[in-house]
């Protein structure tokens, strides 16, 4: 129910309709401005107050708008720099975080967390103020009108209060096992689809529908057991608000009947004391989601406290075509295993050096030091002479292509993929390189050519070509360095001899590490190191290891003499 | 088969009569509760009218004339009245949360009661994640839609139709100009609703492009870092944060016009009401407290239209909904057994297992030729017999129909043109269930459910004994590593089998196929390779599963391979050719070269020391 402003009520039914002396109706009359309007009739005076009620909603609409849309502003512009904050932190966090990190997890602290404390601040910090409005408003307007009704009025709310708190923390507590009962549900949902080619070859649907209506049962019956508290909390609030209105009706009533208040003032006391429960009821609610909040909140500075990639002082930005040397490079991600044992080697400017080695062998390792994803625990690396730890980690990355192990491409069309580092590059140079790496014809085939959006919702590439998009970008953009980081492991032999060769005549300049399990990636390197559990075995050019026994001539005659047997058939 | 919309965002612009009727088909459980939501939502809009006139016989009765008399009787009656109230309160969130919980409930059963029987050419089409939201978040929606659209509903009528009563028998003429206004906020709020709906949409799908970029940028971390576009992830993030917080702040805008605007307008009619009861009164035609009344039901005459008007769009929006959920349970299966034969044999959940005839394991394939909607052919003309017992390979390249062959075997489709027999007969003359109870499947990728070994093991046989559990786990060499696990055969696999290793895994679901103990069995080798000892422990429980019993088994692994009792080549859907390992070797055509290739893979593969990459 709303209620009709009770002051103007009030003063229609004491003074102009009534014989009680005026409010405030009289200080208007007197105003120089209003002399024409009033003509000291009651008819004046009733449309006057007419207008005063049209004026109060407008005036109390503005007051409402603007509240609404500053809270709006407000809580929006916190949740879009909390937003903002958290991917500019996220993108920064060094590498080592987000192989640890959950990515569940994460995500959720982004978006529900944020969404939490937004809608925290939206609504229900402007419900603190509003039950602060109501109770200023009570005593200022209730008070002059009779002490004893204000109190009795006020009596209820303090144990609406410490009810609605109390008992809601239980509608909470019924709430959150409902919601564990819906959580195993969704699981039980979740395993049936992802295993249904399970239930169709052993014809389990019966017993799969038996486990399902199992938990599908459970979920209803947590919620009726939770659905009698809410009830319950919520006609309990009721029930205050019925005492309440008994209460001051009849003591109004008598009040009157002593002669001590009017009709008005009965308008001013039951309305103005009804409308102090409905926000105070609230109260429980408000406080279980500030603590809500506040948890999200802390969830959220978890993520923003984890201390950035950090930048060396006066950092370097040398230039990056020159030899790049490891000097003893030592490398452990938990400080016990070492993934590289004093690894030496040195890559002279624009030539080009092989890795061969066995699983877990620390190939990957190796590249992602050079970059700087990680530190080395002991020795250094340095290009140029220059330590990398010196250098600025942007610069670095940016003058050293590195094409990954598993290639992650972005949800944006084909085109935008490919140029996402270089985004300036023209369309002869994206042609170019589309050419280089076979991509052409796969590109050209696609729904909407370079305008074929990659991923989710657009199309799904299969491994190989979502590795010659990755090769794609990176020689796009302008490197002293390359890396392929066994980056051509889902493409066909054929494919890989015809990019190799492309790449070989634009890399005269670029000074190159190729990773591979495949001799005839390797062959062709100046120089080709082996490395096993973290140390270098062997090394040298193809011919040399040739000679030696070893690791590399074992994979080179299961691979290449069975292979050339084939061929000469 | 009805079309299957993706788009989450789309609201449709009409409301779909057959899809609530639909919908409401599952309301006939709940109908005591729909009653007493009807009853008591009623009773309480009929307390919120009463009030006002509560007060107005304390004016006029009591307060004006100052007389108590008959306040005795006046404190039992606004008693029971707010008793009424309270009651209602209570039944009312009580039924009508019951009716939101059960009819997604009902919903939810149907729907998964359907997905059970749908074909896996359904499950190839669509993804895992949009049939997951159809059963959790649009059920629940629906829930709420049916529970408490509903009682705005209720309340909203009965309240305006009483308090317009009321008007009308205190003032009539006065009432009859007063509800001119009723159009008027009746337009306005429908014209808002819709706009504010329309921006909360815009608003999810923002909200959904910044979980999106969150995804992305976590996911992709290394890329990101490695190719350097920190700078351009946050600064596209930059526009898509700004959006959110535009359109979020325009929606309310919207919404804070919106009150104020009815509100304003209903006071243009609350000030007219009372100047004219004014008026009235100073006549001596109406109390004071009538007049108090009045005013007080026209300045609340927007509620139950604006309740109506939202009532409306939120509908709009639950159509969407609805039409996702029972578009999913009016799906038909593409394989559908025929009336007679479920008439025989029964269906998924009443089998009639005494009619079922007993297998022996021929199989054979006429004349098949098969291809999925709308693409090519993928099996063409494919014959082979295979007598009870025999162990088949099937090798070839990829997406030469290795596993269409297999897919149709076990009728997960069924051949566009030509049959398949099962010991002579056509396996459509037979129920899907039957087919399916006398088949083993092994999956290259096992799936395993949440539980302990125990109860995956005996997946197909719940009533298996421990003995049978532990024979048929030694059988595979699964025993071993079973009894070193914490809980041994207690032991939890976690979900989807997280807490095992592939190899592990493998060996279970082996396990699984052999307490089954099926007739016919199909084996996808797994390609992800494990280490030695593992390989070897597979190596065995592959032999031990295929041992007398007909099988199909795309093989991998050459041991495999050798192994069977004959091969078969298949490229671009036809069989190119056929025999066992020795005659194929000397033909050295196509068999020997694939045989080559895969040698090579996998001694570099051994010696390289590629593991399990978990």
């Amino acid at each position: 129910m709303r209620f009709v402003p009770a002051n103007i009520l009030a003063e229609l039914f004491d003074h102009v309709l009534g014989d009680q002396p005026s409010r405030w109706l009289h200080w208007f009359q007197s105003l120089p401005i209003l002399k024409n309007v009033f003509y000291g009739d009651r008819l004046s005076q009733v449309w006057f107050l007419g207008l005063c009620i049209i004026l109060s909603y407008f005036i109390q609409g503005i007051a409402n708008y603007v509240r609404g849309i500053y809270s709006a502003k407000a809580s929006e512009n916190v949740a879009q720099s909390l937003r903002n904050r958290l991917m500019n932190h996220i993108v920064r966090l060094p590498y080592a975080y987000h192989v640890s990190a959950s990515t569940g997890d994460l995500i959720k602290r982004c978006t529900s967390d944020v969404e939490t404390v937004r809608r925290f601040l939206n609504l229900q910090l402007v419900s603190i103020y509003n039950i602060l409005m109501m109770v200023t408003l009570a005593i200022v307007l209730m008070v002059p009108v009779s002490l004893k009704v204000t109190l009795l009025g006020m009596a209820p709310v303090p144990f609406m209060f410490i009810y609605s708190y109390f008992f809601f923390n239980k509608v909470i507590l019924a709430f959150e096992r409902t919601e564990k009962a819906e959580a195993q549900m969704n699981a039980v949902l979740q395993e049936n689809l992802s295993g249904i080619r399970i239930v169709h070859a052993f014809g389990t649907q019966q017993s799969e529908l038996d486990k399902f209506t199992k938990v599908n049962t459970g979920f209803f019956n947590a919620a009726l057991k939770a659905i009698p508290i809410e009830s319950l909390y919520w006609s309990g609030g009721d029930f205050f608000s019925a005492i309440q209105s008994i209460v001051i009706i009849v003591v109004c009533v008598l009040e009157t009947y002593y002669g001590k208040l009017s009709v008005g003032d009965l308008i001013v006391l039951t309305t103005y004391s009804s409308m102090l429960l409905g926000p105070t009821r609230q109260l429980g609610r408000i406080l279980s989601n500030a603590g809500r909040a506040l948890v999200a909140l802390g969830r959220i500075n978890d993520i923003l406290d984890t201390p950035t990639e950090k930048e060396p002082e006066n950092a370097k930005r040398p230039p990056m075509n020159r030899d790049i040397v490891f000097d003893n490079v030592s490398f452990s991600y938990d400080n016990e295993r070492k993934v590289l044992d004093e690894v030496s080697f040195r890559i002279q400017a624009g030539k080009t050096l092989a890795v061969l080695g066995n699983t877990g062998s620390g190939k990957s390792s190796l590249v992602h030091l050079l970059q700087r994803l990680y530190s080395p625990t002991d020795g250094k690396i340095t290009v140029g002479g220059i330590d990398i730890q010196e250098v600025d980690s942007k610069w670095l990355r940016n003058r050293i292509g590195l094409v990954l192990q598993e290639s992650f491409l972005f949800n944006r069309t084909i085109h935008d993929n490919i140029s996402i580092a270089a985004p300036n590059s023209n369309k002869r140079a994206i042609l170019r390189v589309i050419e280089d790496v076979q991509a052409k014809d796969f590109i050209e085939n696609s729904p909407k050519g370079f305008d074929t959006l990659v991923g989710e919702r657009g199309v799904t590439l299969s491994g190989g070509q979502k590795q010659r998009l990755s090769i794609a970008r990176t020689l796009l953009k302008d490197s002293d360095i390359l890396i392929f980081d066994d980056s051509l492991s889902a493409v066909d032999s054929e494919t890989e001899a015809a990019i190799r060769s492309s790449l070989e005549k634009r890399a005269k300049e670029v000074t190159t590490i190729i990773i591979s399990h495949r001799i005839t990636s390797l062959m062709t390197a100046d120089h080709i190191i082996v490395l096993q559990d973290g140390k270098i075995v062997q090394e040298g050019t193809h011919e040399q290891l040739l000679k030696q026994p070893g690791l590399y001539r074992q994979v080179y005659e299961i691979q290449i003499e069975s292979g050339e047997e084939h061929v000469s058939h | 088969m009805s079309a299957i919309k993706f788009d989450e965002y789309e609201y449709p612009m009409q409301i779909s009569f057959a899809t609530w009727k639909k919908l409401f088909s599952f309301g006939r459980f709940f109908l005591k509760d729909f009653a007493v939501v009807i009853v008591f939502m009623s009773i309480l809009a009929l307390t919120n009218v009463f009030i006002p006139l509560m007060t107005r016989y304390a004016i006029d009765h009591f307060v004006l004339p100052r007389s108590i008399t008959g306040l005795d009787i006046f404190i039992i009656i606004y008693g029971l009245i707010l008793l009424f109230q309270i009651v209602s309160v209570y039944l009312f969130i009580y039924h009508a949360s019951r009716i939101e919980y059960g009819m997604a409930y009902k919903i939810r059963q149907a729907g998964f009661e359907r997905l059970q029987t749908l074909s896996l050419s359904f499950y190839d089409r669509v993804p895992v994640g949009y049939l997951m939201s159809r059963m959790t978040s649009d059920c629940n929606q629906l829930g709420v839609a049916f529970g408490w659209i509903l009682v705005d509903i209720v309340w909203a009528l009965v309240y305006l139709v009483a308090s317009l009563v009321s008007m009308f028998m205190i003032h009539s003429k006065l009432t009859l100009q007063i509800i001119l206004v009723l159009p008027i906020l009746t337009v306005v709020s429908i014209y808002f609703q819709r706009k504010i709906l329309a921006q909360q949409r815009e608003v999810r799908k923002a909200n959904s492009k910044a979980s999106h970029a969150f995804n992305e940028s976590i996911m992709g971390a290394k890329t990101i870092k490695s190719l350097v576009l920190e700078e351009e992830t946050v600064r596209r993030f930059h526009k898509v944060s700004s959006d959110i917080r535009q359109k979020s702040i325009r929606s309310a805008k919207l919404s804070a016009i919106y009150l104020p605007v009815v509100i304003s307008i209903s006071s243009i009619a609350c000030a007219f009401a009372m100047v004219k009861g004014s008026n009235q009164v100073i006549a001596g035609f109406m109390t004071v407290g009538f007049l108090n009344a009045y005013v007080n039901y026209v300045i609340s005459m927007f509620e139950p239209i604006h309740d109506i008007a939202a009532s409306l769009s939120e509908l709009q929006r639950m159509q969407a909904s609805a039409e996702r959920i029972i578009g999913l349970i009016n799906t038909e299966a593409d394989i559908v057994d025929d009336p007679e034969i479920i008439q025989t044999y029964g269906d998924f959940f009443n089998p009639k297992k005494e009619n079922w005839p007993s297998i022996r394991g021929n199989v054979d394939f006429e004349n098949v030729t098969f291809r999925y909607k709308g693409g090519e052919k993928v099996l063409n003309n494919f014959s082979l017999h295979v007598n009870a017992g025999e162990n088949i390979a099937i090798v070839g390249p990829t997406g030469a129909g290795k596993s269409t062959l297999v897919n149709l075997l076990c009728r997960f489709y069924e051949p566009t043109e030509g049959n398949i027999l099962i010991d002579g007969v056509d396996y459509r003359k037979r129920s899907q269930l039957w087919l399916q109870s006398n088949l083993g499947y092994v999956l290259q990728e096992p799936h395993l459910f949440s539980g302990t070994i125990k109860e995956n093991i005996a997946y197909v046989k719940p009533d298996a004994t421990m003995d049978e559990i532990v024979e048929a786990a030694k059988l595979v060499n699964a025993h071993s590593f079973i009894q070193k696990l914490d809980g041994g055969y207690n032991a939890d696999v976690g979900e989807g089998g997280g807490k095992l290793s592939t190899g592990e895994r493998q060996l279970i679901s082996f396990a699984r196929a052999v307490i089954h103990n099926p007739t016919l069995l199909v084996l996808d080798e797994a390609t992800s390779s494990v280490d030695a000892k593992t390989e070897q422990a597979i190596q065995h429980a592959i032999e031990a599963v295929l041992k007398n019993r007909t099988s199909f088994v795309i093989a991998h692994r050459l041991s495999t391979i050798r192994y069977a009792t004959r091969i078969i080549v298949i490229d671009r859907g036809q069989v190119v050719e056929m025999g066992t390992h020795d005659e194929l070797m000397k033909k050295q055509d196509f068999y020997w070269r694939l045989y080559t290739k895969q040698l090579i893979d996998e001694r570099s593969k051994s010696a390289l020391g590629t593991k399990d990459k978990e």
